[in-house]
């Protein structure tokens, strides 16, 4: 009996006809693949991106150069060094993560007690060369200023968990 | 010998003894802040406190002496809750800025509270604030941390003894600091950073250098004095960014002078990191190679009296020993380890400190010639102290030779030889002190020998010491206090002319006569170099200081951070430290140069690696066979009774900030030759 049965589905493309007809199921279903780069997906304000380090509302950095972040650093992709600056704060005058040696853990921006170093939404930062990727203070500070207002929306958002 | 019961563990103590002691003694860890084994007991913080038997409330272990049958628990709830209530209230206006403050990873506070702290503060009121304090180039204060554990203001008052610092107002307004705006002139002020068990008092030359957790530690022997202090190298890859103390109870307890700690930062000014030549009268860079040739190309087929050495005063042991093989080698006799020119060598017991640092707390009479202990050994200076604090100013004290504040009671007798002709002929009163002494000691410093009537001087010392009994059975009160380092180590070394073979003043009379025309600086930048003009000068050393000036060519060696070596200091303590960084640049340690250059003469010295020189050592001097244990001499007749002069005795140390080409590089060292010596200079004036 099986023998025949198989037999006249082959014949009749059963198959071929099952499985168009969840194609075209799924032709009328809204669709789940975006456009990249121009829609994006959502991100969790959690997410760990791009590094930046912010300033105060009133342009002072954050960045107090206390060195925890370079401390737990699990890659020890961070440096820094520090001096007095001529107020006699405590601040830094070099800050350089390695993002080749970065894994993404979020630890420094863990470590972090005044939420000067923040890994961003930012995740398009693919660069042409090697050097690129060696970011320094400048680079992290110009990141914050252009993703300041996210960086402020997402650590809001995530506050409440905190 | 009171016996009590710790944590149901059974502990006998000596009489006196604190229960603190008796927790420690049972194993039990009881945190403090105020209490410090070195300084009197306060009894202010309240962190010690443990529960007591047949006791009211907790009692602080620091300051309840232990007793026979009592019954200490150091981990009942009872005790928690108390240590937990002390914790709160010390944190209560302690600022939260934990992540700015220099004590971080190393604060005594910081780590209680892992212990004994509560997550979150109950407390809502404005913390207090206090107005900082200026203590000079060297202690940095933010006092609004401070938590009055009033360590530092016991130190000032008891160990440096300059009682600069007090506590005044009461309860929460209780601010420590000077009682009028003025800095620590102490050569200890430095150890009040490490005292200070919060980030109250930091160390302003290293302020936000870098976090405790960075820095690789090494152990290592201080060469800015002859006293041999034990200290650890904190370096951060190729930089030493701070010195700090060992505890060594027989050398330098756990104190080290501001110079030791400080002089470091002239290590980063003024090195030479590559050989030069002298080319047309011009240093020029110049390649090993090129620089052992042009040595070669002046010394081979010279007669060895026309050579000569002088090393010079922070020296390490081996590049002494393989200099003086070398010199050997070419037939000189003519090397001296003593730059100044003074008059110590022959019998090993007539050129170290017989009585050692911790025999001065047996002593009960000093007689200090020509020596300003003060400024040329701190550390000695404070035990010192020490013994007269212990003695409750029974230990008399007298000082012949300049005027010079000791921080203790003393009688001044005078000011040269003829002070010292009268106490040996009794005329003077304090002899009778001598005279009625146990244990008498004299400790005879450079400024009494580098004279040219020096052997009398040494004579007329020994003499002393004879006659008032200081060497007698075990106790050996006669003391020579070095200021170099290396003094010691190249006179244990035979670093001294040989048969025929000159000294230092008449090597520079030599040279500057023609009859001498090689000379080898072996990092000794203190003989006059205007001697040395017509000589051909070979400077091997660190520091582009003022005999590399005078050089023809410069063989860059390494600094004392920057080599295994060993020293001597002047008990006669053979000490070993060990490499923190790499030598700069082109720089090699000393000794394997002295090895290089011997091969390029085509006198190969005989040995390969450090532990052949070592062994060479160990052959000139049985001192180097028995490390850090300072070897007894034998008393033995020394010195040439003669005609002293009649000028004063003079301190060859003029300025205790700077001292040495690393010290006179250093910027700290300039500023607090700025705040203090200029002071004390103005003040002299006034």
């Amino acid at each position: 009996m099986s023998f025949i049965d198989r037999t006249a589905r082959s014949f009749l493309l059963a198959e071929l006809v099952s499985g168009m007809a969840l194609t075209l199921k799924y032709m009328f279903k809204p669709k789940v693949t975006l456009n990249y780069p121009y829609e994006k997906g959502p991100l969790s304000p959690r997410f760990r991106g791009e590094h930046a380090l912010r300033r105060y509302p009133n342009g002072e950095e954050r960045c107090i150069a206390c060195k925890l972040c370079e401390a737990i650093c699990p890659a020890q992709a961070i440096t820094i060094e520090v001096e007095p600056r001529d107020d006699g704060s405590r601040r830094t005058t070099r800050y350089d993560i390695d993002m080749t040696k970065c894994i993404y853990c979020g630890f420094c921006e863990e470590a972090c007690p005044v939420d000067a170093i923040v890994e961003g939404p930012n995740f398009e930062f693919a660069t042409e060369n090697r050097e690129e990727l060696l970011y320094d203070k400048d680079k992290l500070l110009e990141n914050g200023e252009r993703w300041e207002a996210e960086l402020a929306a997402r650590l809001e958002a995530d506050a409440p968990y905190r | 010998m009171p016996k009590l019961t710790v944590d149901g563990i059974e502990v006998e103590v000596e009489a006196g003894a604190t229960v603190l002691q008796a927790c420690e003694e049972a194993g039990k860890e009881i945190p403090r802040f105020c209490y410090h084994e070195r300084l009197s007991i306060a009894g202010n913080c309240r962190m010690c406190l443990v529960e007591m038997e047949r006791a009211p409330k907790p009692v602080a272990s620091c300051a309840m002496p232990a007793a026979d049958g009592m019954v200490i628990k150091t981990d009942s709830d009872l005790v928690k809750k108390a240590r937990n209530g002390v914790m709160e209230f010390l944190l209560i206006n302690h600022p939260l800025d934990c992540p700015i403050c220099d004590q971080g990873g190393e604060c005594d506070l910081q780590d209680q509270a892992m212990a004994y702290g509560f997550d979150s503060s109950r407390y809502a009121e404005k913390k207090r604030a206090v107005k900082d304090k200026e203590l000079g180039p060297i202690v940095k204060t933010i006092m609004t941390r401070c938590i009055h554990c009033t360590r530092c203001v016991r130190f000032s008052e008891e160990v440096a003894g300059v009682g600069t610092m007090g506590a005044v107002y009461r309860g929460e307004d209780t601010e420590v600091g000077p009682y009028i705006e003025a800095s620590i002139n102490s050569e200890l002020s430095g150890n009040l950073i490490d005292l200070c068990p919060v980030g109250a008092l930091t160390s302003k030359p290293y302020a936000f250098t870098a976090r405790p957790w960075e820095l690789k530690k090494t152990d290592s022997i201080d060469v800015m004095d002859a006293v041999g202090s034990n200290i650890r190298i904190d370096a951060r890859s190729s930089e030493v960014l701070r010195v700090l103390p060992r505890i060594n109870e027989d050398v330098n307890e756990e104190w080290i002078s501001d110079k030791t700690r400080y002089a470091i930062d002239g290590l980063k000014r003024q090195r030479l990191d590559r050989p030069y030549v002298r080319v047309d009268g011009k240093l020029v860079p110049a390649s090993w190679d090129e620089a052992f040739a042009a040595i070669k190309a002046k010394v081979s087929g010279l007669d060895g009296k026309k050579i000569a050495a002088i090393a010079g005063d922070t020296v390490d042991c081996e590049s002494m020993t393989a200099l003086k093989d070398l010199m050997g080698s070419l037939g000189s006799a003519n090397i001296d380890c003593r730059q100044d020119g003074s008059k110590v060598g022959g019998p090993r017991s007539s050129y170290i400190f017989n009585t050692t640092i911790a025999g001065i707390e047996e002593a009960d009479a000093c007689l200090i010639v020509g020596a300003n202990v003060r400024a040329e050994a701190p550390i000695i200076n404070s035990r010192l102290r020490k013994r007269w604090r212990a003695t409750n100013g029974d230990f008399r004290v007298g000082i012949i030779g300049e005027k010079w504040d000791p921080t203790y009671k003393n009688d001044y007798l005078g000011a040269g030889p003829e002070t010292l002709a009268e106490i040996l002929d009794g005329k003077n009163d304090f002899a009778k002190v001598l005279k009625a002494a146990d244990k008498p000691m004299i400790i005879v410093g450079m400024g009494a020998l580098n004279r040219e009537d020096g052997d009398a001087v040494l004579a007329a010392t020994r003499a002393i010491a004879e006659k008032f009994g200081m060497v007698a059975g075990e106790w050996n009160g006669f003391n020579v206090l070095h200021t170099a380092a290396s003094r010691v180590g190249g006179l244990d070394l035979g670093f001294v002319p040989g048969e025929g073979g000159l000294a230092t003043n008449d090597i520079l009379d030599g040279a500057a006569k023609g009859a001498v025309e090689v000379v080898y600086l072996l990092s000794a930048d203190e003989v006059d170099m205007s001697k040395l003009e017509k000589a051909f000068v070979i400077y091997q050393g660190a520091m582009g200081d003022a005999g590399a000036q005078a050089a023809d060519v410069i063989l860059p060696g390494a600094a004392y951070t920057e080599k295994n070596g060993t020293y001597v200091n002047t008990e006669g303590r053979a000490q070993q430290g060990w490499r923190a960084v790499f030598p700069r640049g082109d720089a090699r340690e000393d000794w394997a140069i002295v090895r290089a250059l011997s091969g390029a003469l085509d006198k190969t010295l005989p040995y390969n690696n450090i532990d052949a020189v070592r062994a060479r050592m160990v052959e000139l001097s049985p001192t180097f066979a028995s490390l850090n244990v300072p070897t007894k001499a034998e008393w033995t007749d020394f010195g040439k009774a003669g005609e002293m002069k009649s000028d004063g005795f003079m301190s060859p140390v003029r300025n205790f900030y700077m001292t040495d080409p690393i010290s006179r590089a250093s910027v700290t060292m300039a500023k607090c030759t700025e705040a203090f010596v200029k002071d004390t200079a103005a003040e002299k004036v006034a």
